[in-house]
Order: C-alpha cells, then structure tokens, then sequence
C-alpha cells in the first residue's frame, strides 16, 4: 500500500489552475455543478475564455454580489452572475444547440468513476433512495468538443476512480478526453490512458498502481 | 380585435381540466410562472403531467401543485433542489411518476413539439440507462436514440413585456424554457412583469411572437 500521506495533493484550486492551463484563447468552455465551477476563479486575464451557462448565457460573468444581484439572472447551480461585456441570451433549445451541436469547445464535468475508455459516470451512484437527476450532464458529455473531468483520483475509501468499466450508471460512452485529479493529470487516447504529469513525491509505478488500470506514460 | 390581454389569474388559468399536461417555464426560480402555479393550486385541477426542468422547491410553484395532490407525472431533467421535499416524499412512496429527461434532449424533444416535428435522433443518452427501450440507429459512424416530441395542452411561462396580440420579451436567464414552451402547447398562458401598448415593442427585441401565445396576464392580476 502507497503511503499518500507523505506527498503534496493537489487541492482543488491546484487542480482548477492545471485545468486553466490547457484552455486556450478564445475558446468556449461550460463549467459544470460543483468543482469545476470553481475554475472561472482563476481564469488569466491576458486570455478571452467564453464561459457559458446551460440556462442560456454566453459570456457569463463572475457570481453577482450586492446591487447586481438579479434572481432571474443565474448560472447552472442557480447561483445568480453577471455578464460580462460581449454577453448575449438564448432560450433553453439554442443554448443546448451550442452544447450538442458541438460548438462548445471544452466542457469540464465532475465525475464518480471515469473508465480506460473515456466513459463516464457522474450522474448517479445507483443508490434506490437517492432521487435521480440528470439535468445536462448527458448532453455536455457528448456534445462538446473536448471533454475535461476534474475529480478526486481515490474515493474516500481509497479505491481508484479510474476503472476498466463503470460500475456505476453511464453518463455516457467514449466521452472522455482529459482527467485532471488531485494525483495526476491523465490523457484517454485510442491505446488507452497516458499520464502526462503527476504530483512530485510520487513515482508513475505508484500512480500506476494507485490507478489501478493500465497506463501508459507520455513521451517527455 | 385581438385581445389576449386577461384581467386576473384566475381568468387566466380557467379551463384547466384534470388530466391535463401542463408546460411550466423555470430553472429554479427563474422564469417560472409563479402566480399562475398559485392560481393553479387553487383552481384544483388534478391529475396533471408537468413538464418542467425542475420539480419545486420550498413548497411554493410547482412544487406547491406537489404537496397538494394534483400531480400525476412529473417529466423533467433535475427533481432534486434543495427542500424539493413534496416530490421527494411521493416518489419515494411510488406515488408520483417520473419521467427523467436529459436537459438538452428536455429542451429539443419540446421544440420538435412545437414545430410539428414527431421525433428525432440524438446520441444524448446512448448507452445509458435513460435509452432503455429506445430505438436507436448508427448514422455516419455515430449511435443515436430516437426521441420523442413533447406537445401539451397548455404552458404557463413567465415573461418580462407583453402586449394584447401576445408578443413577448423576457428578462435575463428568466426565458430558458419559455420561448419553445409557448410553441409546443395548445394554449399558452404568459404571466408578464409589464404590459404594453401594441407597437410598444419593437419588432426585432419580440423573442416570442404573438401566434404562439394565447393569454397574458400582468403578475397576479393587478395593474
């Protein structure tokens, strides 16, 4: 067993700064519920990131405080924001017609399991008590161009995250692009995983088997 | 003349009857139709399939339908918000159904509705359990499931201006579902913050035009 507690995790904001990294100029991105919603905190201002909101904002500014407080003007999480110069509306369908129709260039989810393969499982642990709940996980997982997971490497009983196949209900099939976790910055490609980097202390034959799945490292 | 302009939200929400499937414009709070859901509740219709992103919160507006009985089906993409207990409760005793929808394919299966369109395929959902009994067919390399269009008996949406031919504009994030809403009823009911003369809008800042729309009424009635 790898003693974790003698390295340096990556914190949440250490990993929404490694996400920020690989977003380009100019590009369009959806940040989805929860973690990733916190990259927009560290956008760099010398490049022009489009953020947009699944209930019809392109553009979408920081969270409203104050005066600017507006109940009818809010993000995903029902958080009400502000636009930012440039902004425009849309109802629910074209604003989905961004995200299916593949215009959306990077769109970062959450995720409970992500598999060798790029599938993903965010959106329900299976739990018959729970109430299920999609809303537009599905249609961010396919849709965009590239899509981004940001997650725990380990659940809480220390079981890798990374799996040969979910186990838990799919969001959907061969989605997966990057994965960005507290350990590890993982690449899924059609020969499988490749770890482009990891945090210091910890050697990729320990990512490895940390990881638990096949994994290749990327050519330095 | 045309006169779509209703006095009071009781007038404006006669007619509903039992069974019926009922359009509810909202994320959250935003641009849901919340004095028209109050004139609902005490109008009494039973019975009802809802159609709507989110299933309440709080007691109040759709959810507030919920705790009295009146729902039958809930379709939607997101059930569960904080305090969205009325729901919660009943679908945990089996006593209210659910039809759980991707958001996206929510928002176009309601737009196909409206544009007379029967169905289409989407590869949201293909694999996953939300496909199960759906046809499903490969175009151009990719899997894809059928989905079908949702039309209603009515929509109540929520508004910014409105005026008697039906024309509407809405404010912010508060138009999500309410534009396509309008189209896939047979009877839309818009709830509008400010109503206006005809000619007051102008015709390229209209979002809904006035064919889609059937009643409008200001807030709770008063003017």
């Amino acid at each position: 067993m790898i003693d974790l507690s003698k390295v340096q995790k990556r914190s949440t904001a250490d990993i929404a700064k490694r996400i920020v990294q690989d977003i380009p100029d100019g590009a369009h991105v959806n940040l989805g519920i929860g973690q990733p919603m916190t990259i927009s905190n560290y956008l760099p201002s010398d490049r022009e990131i489009i953020l947009h909101s699944e209930n019809g904002i392109l553009g979408m500014g920081p969270l409203a405080t104050g005066d600017q407080i507006d109940e009818e003007l809010v993000n995903a999480g029902k958080q009400p924001v502000t636009m930012l110069p440039g902004a425009s509306l849309c109802h629910h369908a074209d604003s989905f017609v961004m995200i299916r129709g593949g215009h959306i260039d990077i769109c970062v989810l959450g995720a409970f399991q992500v598999s060798v393969k790029g599938d993903i499982a965010n959106w329900r642990t299976g739990d018959p008590k729970a109430i299920p709940a999609v809303g537009g996980a599905m249609d961010l997982a396919l849709g965009a161009k590239k899509l981004f997971v940001m997650m725990e490497h380990l659940t809480k009983s220390g079981e890798s995250k990374l799996v040969k196949e979910c186990t838990y209900p799919l969001t959907a099939l061969t989605a997966v692009d990057y994965i960005y976790t507290d350990l590890a910055t993982i690449a899924v490609t059609p020969e499988g995983l490749v770890a482009v980097d990891w945090i210091d202390g910890l050697s990729f034959e320990e990512l490895q088997e940390l990881s638990g799945v096949p994994m290749k490292r990327a050519i330095q | 003349m045309i006169q779509k302009i209703i006095p009071s939200v009781t007038e404006a929400v006669r007619g509903i009857a039992n069974g019926s499937t009922i359009l509810v414009s909202g994320f959250g709070g935003a641009g849901l139709p919340i004095y028209l859901l109050d004139a609902l509740a005490e109008q009494g219709a039973k019975d009802l399939t809802i159609i709507s992103n989110n299933a309440g919160n709080s007691g109040i507006g759709i959810s507030k339908l919920i705790g009295l009985g009146q729902v039958k089906k809930m379709v939607c993409s997101f059930p569960r918000q904080p305090e969205s207990g009325a729901f919660d409760d009943l679908y945990r005793d089996g006593k209210i159904e659910l039809e759980l929808v991707p958001q996206g394919t929510l928002a176009e299966r309601i737009r196909a509705g409206g544009a007379g369109i029967g169905g289409f395929y989407t590869p949201t959902g293909f694999g996953t359990e939300l496909a199960q009994g759906k046809d499903t067919r490969v175009i151009d390399g990719v899997n894809y499931i059928f989905e079908t269009a949702i039309k209603a008996d009515y929509a109540l949406i929520k508004a910014d201006k409105g005026d008697r031919w039906g024309n509407l504009t809405y404010h912010r994030t508060g138009r999500n579902f309410g534009p396509i809403m309008a189209t896939a009823a047979r009877c839309t009911i818009a709830q509008v913050n400010q109503l206006v003369d005809l000619g007051d809008l102008d015709p390229e800042t209209v979002v809904t035009p006035g064919i889609f729309v059937k009643r409008v009424v200001l807030l709770g009635g008063k003017s």
